[in-house]
């Protein structure tokens, strides 16, 4: 898939008191790509980073790095470096200090520290902080001391772990494009870890999304989005309807009774299979021209749609995102085109439902 | 409004055991027996007597002041990186000898040092020959390190588990070694609890007299123990008040010390 | 060869924390075993015996010294918790540069020197008229105890809000009812931390009272001075393991019972 990955995990496995974190883990990063590790609490992504980043030995695996095994080497000896969730800025030092922490351990000239901190504190729109102290910063503003801290030693590799939690909304949505931006101006590999989908989807190339040591998918937002392969990704990624369906032939899938055209092939005939439709690609439509028939059970409104719940005869509750507005108690019939269709096969067993998918 | 009525009977008290008190020192001290005026009381610290009784004083402090920190630093390091929580068990076992009597502490060890002593049998036992241990200046910064080593463990040990663990990973992350680590976060970001470890330490090792009576005997005399004699065997309050306010000099130094490194509290024990 | 610089790592550190804990803990223990030697001898077992510790109840000093210790303690640490609360909540109402003023008159004891705090409390006694004994030990026991009392309450009231208490005000309760009923649960576990650290820090102090207490009355710690100077008697070493087994069961309840708002998460 890639010619030479710049970080390459091979067969990660790591415990904690006999816990199993991650289990045969490989993940491949491209240089200059953001890299977005996503799931939900629990799920390995931040014991992923700190092997990566050299505060967790891993129990079995390797960890190459531009094509050197750096699985022994301490955190002091790896070219890259970390933001950390806390920001984690020494408070005994003001924001000079902080920035010239990693410059002046490899023992860089006066003039250059001096250089790198102007530089860094306009990169992160800091101009004229050097002597502040830390306490005297914003939340906001300490994230991005923490990450001109880490940019000034020139890593190859940025480790970003959960760095706009503690942020509010509209912070946090500043920050993301600032975090893009950054991305482009250094030209460097950004591996970030969030549990937040829409940060995610928003700042990515490759999203590779995690759950319970595995990774359950691998992609570009875009097919992460529309091309879930698993009832997981489906559900973590954004809403959706996961239904049971039957595929009866290629390019036409059964629910509830009713044939909907999908661009699907591959899955056999008459094959018991999960179907994923997105809220928003549902179209409510005349009963007698819908697929399927139900009536209209909730409404909320939600600022830039409507949430709708619309209730088929077999008693199942389609989520629906619409501008048209559907009353409750109306009969409304439920189209939905071809290629908003997303067929999964069943997960076997519940080993199945948590293998790999990045092969 | 009337909230404040509820400090009353506190400032009262204050006023009459604390702030009187310590102006009849300075009374004290700076007047002879007739009342008048005088800086004799506070300039006889510079007699031969009592002046070899200060160094003595000052010199027995800082070492076993070095010592405790020497001693609990690592001990603190240790525990804190053991991950056990600040209520944990094996935390309590190192400051629990704080909460025993003082007294008892010191008696505990005056039988171990003694001629006819704990030690000096079990050497016998070996047919080694029995060591002079008690009344020696050693015996005293053994007595002191043992009373007051606790009092260095817990601030350090506090401000240490209050390190995030981040910051410690973020130094190595930047490239520090372990040894730059150390240097540079770890120790900077501890003085606070190492200040107020010296200054709990090292104020009552300066101006004990218990210690050095039980474990120096009669001929090791520290400041502590002419100020004492001066009251209890009632030669002359006077003279006794002169030397207490040499003492609280000492005293002040090391709260103004305190004031500077420990502006939040962060250091403090309790 | 990684795993084995942390393993040797590791031993060494619990090498240490061994040779620590046997400097603190084998004078303790010397003095436990002794208390059970028939003979007087440090050096030789002669066998084992209870008699010391008959001969230390049997004791009138010995009792009449606890009698007193336990009462100063136990009268200082209520007086001082009286005190220091009412101080807390007016403290708390005051602005900034009073409340500066105060809390600095209340770190002078904690700061100063015992000896010094115990010799100004005896020239004031003798100033006053106020003859030595039991009941200047105890006003100077009230003295540096009040401090400890007020350090404990203070960040305990300092996080309650002020809308608890103007919220029973609203629902009409008085001053008084609504400081019991809304504020004080809050504190109470300051209240309590602070009266127990008064109560261990009158058990422990000798100095202070070696200048504050008159001919004739003693506390433990005034008692074992002047026996220890006169030569130790095993009755001593009795009476160390009773208080020693004393303060370790006292410190196993405050710290390890679990407190009703669980203080582990």
């Amino acid at each position: 898939m890639m010619a030479q990955p710049l970080i390459d995990l091979r067969n990660i496995t790591k415990s904690f008191d006999g816990t199993v974190v991650l289990d045969d883990l490989n993940l491949a990063v491209a240089e200059n790509t953001f890299v977005t590790l996503l799931g939900p609490s629990g799920c390995g992504k931040t014991t992923t980073l700190r092997i990566i980043g050299g505060f967790e030995t891993a129990d079995k695996g390797q960890i190459i790095f531009d094509g050197e095994d750096i699985s022994k080497l301490p955190p002091n000896k790896r070219q890259l470096n970390t933001v950390f969730q806390k920001y984690a800025l020494f408070t005994h030092m003001n924001i000079a200090e902080n920035i010239a922490f990693g410059l002046k351990i490899k023992g860089k000239s006066r003039a250059y520290i001096q250089d790198k901190i102007r530089y860094a504190l306009k990169l992160v729109n800091l101009d004229g902080y050097e002597n502040r102290s830390v306490s005297s910063l914003s939340g906001g503003q300490q994230q991005r001391i923490a990450i001109a801290r880490a940019i000034v030693n020139e890593p190859r590799v940025l480790l970003l772990d959960e760095p706009l939690g503690a942020l509010d909304l509209k912070l946090r949505q500043d920050m993301q494009y600032e975090l893009i931006r950054l991305k482009n101006e250094l030209g460097i590999t950004f591996i970030y870890v969030t549990h937040d989908q829409e940060e995610a989807l928003t700042m990515s190339d490759t999203i590779v999304v995690m759950n319970q040591g595995y990774i359950q998918q691998m992609g570009t937002p875009e097919q992460i989005y529309n091309e879930p392969e698993n009832a997981f990704v489906a559900d973590f990624i954004g809403e959706s309807n996961i239904v049971p369906g039957i595929m009866i032939r290629d390019e036409l899938v059964e629910i509830f009774g009713a044939r909907f055209a999908c661009v699907d092939k591959g899955f056999g005939t008459n094959q018991p299979v999960d179907v994923v439709i997105r809220p928003e690609d549902i179209d409510l439509v005349e009963p007698e021209r819908g697929t399927l028939q139900g009536v209209c059970t909730h409404l909320i409104f939600k600022g830039v749609h409507y949430e709708m719940e619309v209730t088929t005869p077999d008693g199942f509750e389609w989520l629906v995102h619409s501008t048209d507005l559907c009353p409750v108690g109306r009969q409304v019939g439920i189209h939905v085109d071809p290629f908003d269709i997303q067929i999964m096969n069943k997960p076997a067993s519940e080993d199945e439902e948590a293998v790999g998918v990045n092969e | 409004m009337s909230k404040k009525i509820l400090a009353a009977p506190y400032l009262i008290w204050m006023t009459g055991f604390i702030v009187i008190p310590l102006a009849l020192i300075v009374y004290y001290g700076l007047t002879d027996r007739s009342g008048a005026f005088t800086v004799a009381n506070v300039a006889s610290i510079a007699t031969p007597e009592h002046i070899k009784a200060l160094w003595l004083s000052l010199g027995l402090s800082l070492a076993s002041t070095v010592v405790c920190l020497l001693l609990a630093y690592p001990l603190a390091m240790i525990l804190r990186n053991r991950g056990i929580g600040r209520s944990s068990f094996i935390v309590f076992i190192f400051i629990l000898p704080m909460w025993m009597n003082f007294l008892l502490r010191t008696m505990a060890w005056q039988t171990l040092l003694e001629k006819n002593g704990v030690i000096n049998g079990i050497l016998s036992v070996f047919h080694l020959p029995g060591q002079n241990l008690i009344n020696t200046s050693g015996a005293i910064i053994l007595g002191m390190v043992y009373n007051f080593l606790p009092f260095m463990v817990l601030p350090v040990y506090n401000v240490l588990s209050k390190i995030d663990n981040d910051t410690i990973n973020a130094a190595r992350d930047l490239g520090a070694n372990e040894f730059q680590t150390f240097l540079r976060v770890w120790l900077p970001l501890s003085v606070p609890g190492i200040i107020s470890g010296i200054t709990m330490v090292f104020v009552p090792a300066l101006t004990t007299f218990v210690i050095s009576n039980l474990l120096g005997g009669s001929k090791i005399l520290l400041i502590g123990n002419v100020i004492e004699q001066e009251f209890t065997r009632g030669s002359n309050w006077h003279l006794g008040s002169g030397l207490s306010l040499v003492l609280m000099v000492f005293i002040l130094i090391s709260m103004a010390v305190i004031a500077k490194y420990d502006k939040n509290g962060e250091g403090s024990a309790f | 060869m990684n795993r084995f610089l942390r393993f040797l790592r590791r031993t060494w550190q619990n090498f240490y924390l061994v040779l620590i804990m046997i400097f603190l803990y084998a004078p303790i223990a010397t003095m436990m075993v002794l208390s059970f030697n028939t003979s007087k001898s440090r050096t030789q077992w002669g066998g084992f015996t209870l008699h010391w510790y008959s001969e230390m109840f049997a004791s009138r000093n010995i009792m009449a010294a606890l009698h007193n210790t336990l009462l100063i303690a136990f009268l200082s640490a209520v007086i001082a918790t009286v005190i220091g609360v009412a101080a807390c909540i007016a403290i708390n109402s005051m602005g900034a540069a009073p409340r500066a003023i105060v809390m600095g008159i209340t770190n002078i004891p904690m700061l100063n020197a015992d000896i010094v705090t115990g010799i100004s409390l005896m020239l004031a006694f003798i100033a006053f008229g106020i003859s030595l004994g039991f009941k200047t030990i105890l006003i100077a026991h009230i003295t540096f105890n009040i401090p400890y009392v007020i350090l404990s309450v203070m960040p305990k009231l300092k996080q309650t809000s002020r809308s608890t208490y103007e919220a029973a005000m609203d629902l009409g309760a008085g001053p008084v009812y609504a400081f019991f009923k809304v504020v004080f649960p809050d504190i109470l576990p300051g209240v309590l931390s602070g009266f127990l650290l008064a109560f261990t820090m009158s058990l422990d102090d000798f100095i202070i009272t070696h200048f504050t207490r008159g001919a004739g009355v003693n506390t433990l710690s005034t008692l074992i001075y002047s026996e220890v100077r006169r030569g130790i008697r095993p009755s001593m070493y009795a009476l160390s393991t009773v208080i020693f087994v004393t303060v370790l069961i006292l410190l196993i309840i405050t710290n390890f019972v679990p407190k009703k708002r669980g203080n582990k998460v």
